[in-house]
């Protein structure tokens, strides 16, 4: 029983409730992906969730079409105003329109959150697995990297490495790219670890199991045993940590850039314009509130579909 | 008791080692070395800058580097910081009991809402009590901290003008006036800070508690007639605590990174706005301090827990 608990109580409907929709879902094939669908679309706030970043994702990749306003179009008459028809979310202390800022820098916040995922999700898994199948001293020194890495001071080491490498990246790969590269290596250099437990649990629990065994007693080399018969199958809490980084990773891009370290001051990110706006939050509050609240919907809307995949992936839960 | 201690502090010693080989590392590999503007500056002569170098030991092989810099940090011989001409071991030493008064406070604040919230919650799972404090927890925990900050300013300093959103050390009131003013600028970090480690900290407890209450022992004790209290508190809390303490002790480098975010929006002077304007100012001997005190205030809490650790759990014993 212990352990069993679903982290949410949709995953939990009573039976009677249940019957017409097992009866649906009883088609001749079910396969894992459309049970942990099935799942999943029980637990209301993360399809809500869901919904809403994909909204999100569509207005900051294809909104400056439907709002083609220019992000740095300069309007001295018109600043520091609060939403109006022809600026819905106001302007900032240029005049500039905010809702375009703010669609411009969904795509920074977003792609770097996904970005630092990838990176965090491909070492961890790599760090993991190794250490997950190795027996020697290679496990044990993986260990107490991990622990090591748990016990580094992020945020200052993140501002320190920024710090330090800027100048040079920005000079080798561009002002917008080289500080996107940098802040996606950094931040998914140093959240590798959650991802790189987990794979290792799972891959010790694993390749004890009867059908790993079958497949080594059937000749498969190690490779083999890895990729295709324990990876996958290791892979459904690393999907709900993958979740969960990449809203670590934007309140940390945030972070970074409204400590004033991150993006420069034109290319407005969502924690960039909060940085921006903190001066102005007696005159012009909607500024501040509109930044934050796009930060704080974004990451609410990740952690409550981690919660809903985190109940759809778990196989002990039988529906 | 002792010896524990000794012994967890001896498995401490390598961690402590290797965060500050991390450290070392990515100065040396950091583009650019003290003397660069030696080497533009036109009035000294190439010959004296090369002297200079040789003098500081940084045409030395990288090793020797490490091991002078170590000798001198051991011996607290921090370096000097450019900006302020004072030596870093005396900047930190004025500036950490602000932090960690702000951090302390807020600390004890968080454990005060996550403890009862948690425990009430996971003993009743999936009551309106619970499905309230769990949606509370999630919206806590996805509001980064500086967005808080900037929330609580607008509406207590701002709107309604209660308190005070500036950190002053030198609050001219005396007497009961001064300490009354002294907790009152705090209020808002120390809130910000607590609130936020309550929210996570409260699904840590939540799902802790959850795990043990459905076990046989608690069916045991109430089947025995004990009261409920003694039933939660005894049985239940203390075993749940085990896997909390834990992931207190991990996520304390987020506390960290929370506090250089909250200090520097209320202008706490702490260490972490040190950081921030050290990192600012290119001065580099007070960042590396700054983060080398974080790397060791990560360590003591994972000693503390270590120790709290066994004396919740009886099975580790203090041999």
């Amino acid at each position: 029983m212990a352990g069993s608990t679903p982290a949410s109580p949709t995953a939990e409907v009573p039976l009677a409730a249940a019957a017409p929709l097992i009866a649906a879902a009883a088609a001749p094939r079910k396969t894992l992906g459309g049970e942990a669908w099935r799942r999943f679309r029980r637990h209301r706030l993360a399809v809500a969730s869901a919904l809403v970043l994909a909204l999100m994702t569509f207005a900051v990749l294809f909104g400056s079409l439907i709002w083609p306003v220019p992000i740095n179009a300069i309007d001295f008459a018109a600043h520091l105003q609060g939403p109006s028809l022809a600026h819905p979310l106001g302007t900032d202390d240029l005049g500039q329109d905010l809702l375009a800022r703010m669609l411009y820098g969904g795509r920074i916040s977003l792609a770097v959150g996904f970005a630092s995922m990838v990176i965090a999700v491909l070492v961890g898994t790599l760090v993991g697995a190794v250490a997950g199948s190795s027996r020697s001293a290679t496990d044990t020194g993986l260990v107490w990297l991990i622990d090591l890495f748990l016990s580094l001071p992020q945020l200052p080491l993140l501002l320190l490495l920024i710090y330090l490498f800027r100048a040079s990246l920005r000079k080798l790969a561009g002002l917008e790219i080289g500080t996107f590269i940098l802040i996606v290596v950094v931040i998914g250099g140093f959240r590798w670890m959650s991802v790189a437990r987990l794979v290792r649990a799972e891959f010790l629990s694993l390749r004890e199991k009867e059908f790993v065994e079958a497949a080594r007693a059937l000749g498969a080399p190690q490779w083999r045993l890895v990729m295709h018969h324990i990876l996958p199958n290791a892979f459904g809490p690393v999907i709900v940590a993958a979740t969960i980084e990449v809203a670590n990773a934007i309140i940390a891009e945030s972070t970074l850039s409204f400590l004033g370290l991150g993006f420069p001051p034109d290319v407005p990110s969502w924690g960039r314009i909060l940085y921006d706006a903190q001066d102005y939050l007696d005159i012009a509050p909607h500024w501040a509130l509109f930044a934050g609240g796009a930060i704080f919907l974004t990451v609410m809307a990740i952690n409550y579909v981690g919660d809903g995949l985190r109940d759809a992936l778990d196989p002990r839960r039988v529906l | 008791m002792f010896n524990y201690l000794v012994r967890r502090l001896f498995i401490a010693l390598p961690s402590l080692l290797g965060i500050s080989l991390i450290l070392f590392t990515v100065l040396a590999l950091a583009p650019g070395d003290p003397f660069s503007e030696l080497a533009n500056d036109p009035s000294i002569p190439p010959a004296v800058a090369a002297a200079l170098r040789h003098k500081f030991g940084l045409d030395d092989p990288i090793y020797l580097r490490y091991f002078h810099w170590l000798v001198a940090m051991l011996h607290g011989d921090w370096g000097y910081s450019f900006a302020s001409r004072v030596d870093v071991s005396t900047l930190i030493l004025q500036r950490l009991p602000t932090t960690l008064y702000v951090l302390g406070a807020s600390q004890i604040l968080a454990l005060c809402v996550a403890l009862p919230v948690g425990v009430y919650a996971g003993v009743r799972p999936y009551s309106l009590g619970d499905q309230i404090a769990s949606t509370l927890a999630l919206i806590g925990f996805s509001i980064p901290t500086f967005f808080t900050g900037l929330v609580l300013i607008l509406i207590f300093s701002i709107w309604l003008d209660w308190l005070p959103f500036v950190y002053r050390t030198d609050i001219s009131a005396t007497g009961f006036a001064w300490y009354w003013a002294y907790i009152k600028e705090a209020i808002m970090p120390v809130a910000v800070l607590g609130l936020f480690q309550g929210a996570v900290w409260t699904r840590f407890v939540r799902a802790s508690v959850l795990d043990v209450v459905r076990l046989d022992y608690v069916t045991t004790a109430r089947a025995k007639g004990l009261a409920e209290h003694t039933v939660v508190l005894k049985h239940i809390t203390r075993n749940a605590m085990i896997p909390v303490v834990t992931l207190v002790a991990l996520s304390m480098p987020i506390v960290f990174g929370g506090a250089v975010v909250t200090e520097q929006i209320f202008r706490v002077p702490g260490i972490g706005s040190l950081l921030i304007s050290a990192i600012l100012n290119n001065d580099t001997p007070v960042i590396m301090g700054v983060t080398f005190i974080f790397s060791c205030l990560v360590i003591v809490f994972n000693l503390i827990a270590d120790l709290l650790y066994g004396w919740l759990d009886p099975r580790i014993s203090y041999r």
